[in-house]
């Protein structure tokens, strides 16, 4: 299971692992916001935690399909289901090698890129701890979608459609444990159900998304 | 290690394609199946390997013991030719990666990228990943796609070594490998009759047995 984590890693960062797009994506969302909404501080501070969080789903969601799809293409997703390893193992380690390679990444540079945004100070705390909580979610939930749309060419448009109303609760949580918490407000009632979100779904999406590789690859 | 088919009967996209295939393979067994393109080798291959339910019949293995080979290698085109296998050595538990290179003839090419590797060198990379199985029944699936006659017969020669160690080998292949001891199993016979579509011809999602 841990040689697995480790080839899913050396695969991201090695040439066309695709290692830095989404941060590359975040990092371009959170730029571009305060040129196309202008300088006013008060404005930026009022958005600042939706558009973090956007941000950081959106650029979850952009790897998303490579999490089996290139498994699959050359035949190690075969091969990794006659193995002497749960499917379910399997699937969960992939979640976490994605999230190590996305929401790891993103979570550590969100303070910076909330300068730009001129979030307060206040929410800079909170915006680490609710994408820490909030993106393994989005990995588990993901890689749901992925093992639902594996097999199909160009299953990247149908895997954002399934996956996208899935991530509705993560994002309004997340958004309002940041909102609440650079506004100096109680926190504890979002950020718990966020922590919930995603361990219900680090539970049992490894399980749903294992049978559905099990009928995908008949 | 027993591999003991008996009245099995597959089918591929609720179509059914062989019926009443039965057999059984021992330890330092080998057997060929032979039948004409989209008979249902592969398939039979994959309901053996546990990748797809098989519509009737009984499959038994004692345990743990296959090794699957499918027509892809699943190479990762970014690692060396070491990283990929050591990942599966990592996989089954064993560690023996520098003597399945030898043994394959891979040695000189172990620190090559497998983007850069020959169709042939690919493949004799994804048949060394038995030898690192430490798997008893291989089952393999057109193994000498794209091998050379030397490839073909360094192959022929690994086979017969696992044989010989109390392995055996269930093998889809066209081509005659040159193991006089293998027997061979013409699937014709076993070809599902058209249109007998019984009521188990469509392959429900869940009432699969998800072993």
């Amino acid at each position: 299971m841990i040689a697995l984590f480790y080839r899913d890693m050396r695969l991201a960062v090695r040439a066309g692992g695709g290692f830095g797009l989404g941060l590359a994506f975040f990092l371009l969302i959170a730029v571009l916001v305060p040129l196309g909404v202008g300088p006013e501080g008060t404005t930026l501070a009022k958005i600042a935690p939706g558009i973090l969080w956007v941000g950081a789903l959106l650029s979850c969601l952009l790897s998303l399909d490579r999490i089996f799809a290139l498994d699959y293409e050359d035949g190690s997703l075969d091969l990794l289901l006659t193995a002497p390893m749960p499917l379910e193992g399997v699937v969960a380690i992939k979640a976490f090698a994605h999230w190590t390679v996305t929401g790891l990444p993103l979570t550590l540079a969100a303070p910076v890129l909330a300068i730009l945004l001129n979030l307060p100070a206040e929410g800079f705390f909170w915006l680490v701890v609710s994408l820490a909580l909030g993106t393994p979610a989005l990995s588990v939930i993901g890689a749901f979608g992925a093992a639902l749309t594996v097999g199909l060419k160009r299953g990247g448009l149908l895997l954002s459609l399934l996956v996208l109303p899935l991530y509705v609760p993560t994002l309004i949580f997340g958004a309002e444990v940041v909102k609440r918490g650079a506004t100096g407000a109680e926190t504890l009632t979002p950020l718990v159900l966020l922590a919930g979100i995603t361990a219900g779904a680090a539970a049992f999406l490894p399980f749903a998304s294992a049978a559905a590789i099990r009928i995908n690859l008949r | 290690m027993e591999l003991r088919v008996s009245s099995v009967s597959i089918a591929r996209g609720g179509i059914p394609l062989l019926e009443g295939v039965s057999f059984v393979l021992r330890a330092g067994g080998c057997l060929v199946l032979r039948g004409a393109n989209g008979i249902g080798k592969t398939t039979l291959l994959r309901t053996i390997a546990g990748l797809q339910p098989a519509l009737g019949g009984d499959i038994s293995v004692g345990g743990d013991a296959i090794a699957y080979a499918a027509h892809a290698d699943g190479l990762k085109s970014t690692l060396t030719v070491a990283e990929n296998l050591a990942f599966w050595a990592a996989v089954y538990g064993t560690g023996a990666v520098d003597q399945a290179l030898a043994r394959m003839n891979l040695s000189e090419l172990r620190d090559r990228q497998a983007a850069n590797l020959s169709a042939g060198q690919k493949r004799r990379l994804g048949l060394a990943r038995l030898l690192v199985t430490g798997r008893a029944l291989w089952v393999l699936d057109e193994p000498t796609v794209s091998l050379d006659k030397a490839s073909v017969a360094l192959f022929a020669g690994v086979v017969r070594d696992h044989l010989k160690a109390g392995g055996a080998a269930l093998i889809a292949t066209h081509i005659d490998l040159g193991l006089d001891e293998a027997e061979v199993l013409e699937l014709e016979p076993f070809r599902a009759k058209r249109n007998a579509r019984g009521s188990g011809a469509f392959d429900s999602a869940f009432g699969g047995d998800f072993a």
